[in-house]
């Protein structure tokens, strides 16, 4: 398994997922924005940070930069993507997640642990974690107000999509325990194949016990054992 | 030649910068305001002499960056020849 990590202008979270990755067994190289091919990897990350200054909008100019054509086309080729906090605005802004993520609903950068519900455990980023189980995650935006047209979450809700809510310790999914705003508390999706994965919490902020603890390493043990089939 | 394009919140997007900014406003003593939506305007110089080239490079421009077309509305204008 091996994963090729994006650093873009502004990517802070890039030398943290690393460490997180190779502790999952998964070998990593860094990719530059602005390099023109993709070295060969199972799995594309990008990683959390402010990129190009969260001008226009987050995650809108890293969207087109140059790295971008090719990780699209190796989503479009059915390998792996996986986006956290400003990867995950990249990817809305880029198409390859449906949905948009605005300003949070306290206008507040919002950092703090928060709890979510693992609501698809078969995909390949969550294999290794138990349906309806509650993951502790730190969150730290400013924009992960999750929006999208109602039929659009709808579809998300049916085809299984929403992989992540945001809960109570208890696991309860209510207007309490939705920090920022987001269309039925989701906290992160996948694209309709299943190999595009967006979050706003920081897995690789809760996977070293030291830390925040260590259910964010789920994330990455789910992934150890992917084989391109 | 000059163009101007207005990126503004579709209407049925939640503007939680417009609300505190009519708070704002009401806080201030303004307080007949009824709604406040907050928007982003680009002033764009480019090197066109034909109108309808121009409007139709902006169009691109606002379709495939100035705004997302999931949350926001554009609208194009000329300024200046």
């Amino acid at each position: 398994m091996k994963a090729s990590i994006i650093v873009f202008p502004g990517s802070n979270c890039d030398r943290d997922v690393k460490v997180a990755l190779e502790q999952a067994k998964i070998k990593t190289t860094m990719t530059w924005h602005n390099d023109a091919t993709l070295p060969k990897t199972d799995l594309v990350v990008l990683p959390g940070g402010f990129s190009y200054g969260d001008y226009l909008r987050c995650g809108s100019i890293a969207s087109k930069s140059r790295i971008m054509k090719e990780v699209i086309k190796h989503s479009k080729q059915g390998r792996l993507v996986m986006g956290i906090c400003n990867g995950f605005q990249i990817l809305v802004e880029s198409e390859l997640l449906p949905g948009v993520l605005i300003r949070n609903i306290n206008l507040k950068f919002i950092c703090k642990t928060i709890n979510v519900k693992i609501l698809n455990n078969k995909t390949y980023f969550t294999k290794e974690t138990i349906k309806n189980n509650v993951l502790k995650l730190p969150i730290a935006h400013n924009e992960g107000n999750y929006f999208a047209s109602k039929d659009l979450i709808n579809k998300l809700e049916d085809n299984e999509q929403i992989v992540i809510k945001y809960c109570d310790e208890n696991g309860n999914i209510n207007l309490e325990s939705n920090p920022n705003g987001s269309l039925n508390n989701i906290a992160g999706i996948v694209n309709k194949s299943k190999n595009v994965f967006g979050l706003m919490p920081h897995p690789e902020r809760a996977s070293d016990i030291m830390l925040e603890g260590t259910d964010g390493s789920l994330i990455f043990n789910s992934l150890t054992n992917y084989a391109r089939s | 030649m000059k163009l101007q394009v207005i990126v503004t919140l579709k209407k049925d997007v939640l503007d939680p910068q417009g609300s505190a900014i009519k708070n704002s406003l009401a806080n201030m003593g303004f307080k007949n305001v009824e709604n406040v939506r907050q928007g982003k305007i680009f002033d764009l110089v480019v090197k066109e002499k034909n109108e309808k080239e121009a409007i139709s490079k902006a169009k691109q421009m606002c379709e495939k960056l100035l705004a997302n077309l999931t949350i926001e509305d554009y609208s194009i204008k000329i300024t200046k020849e």
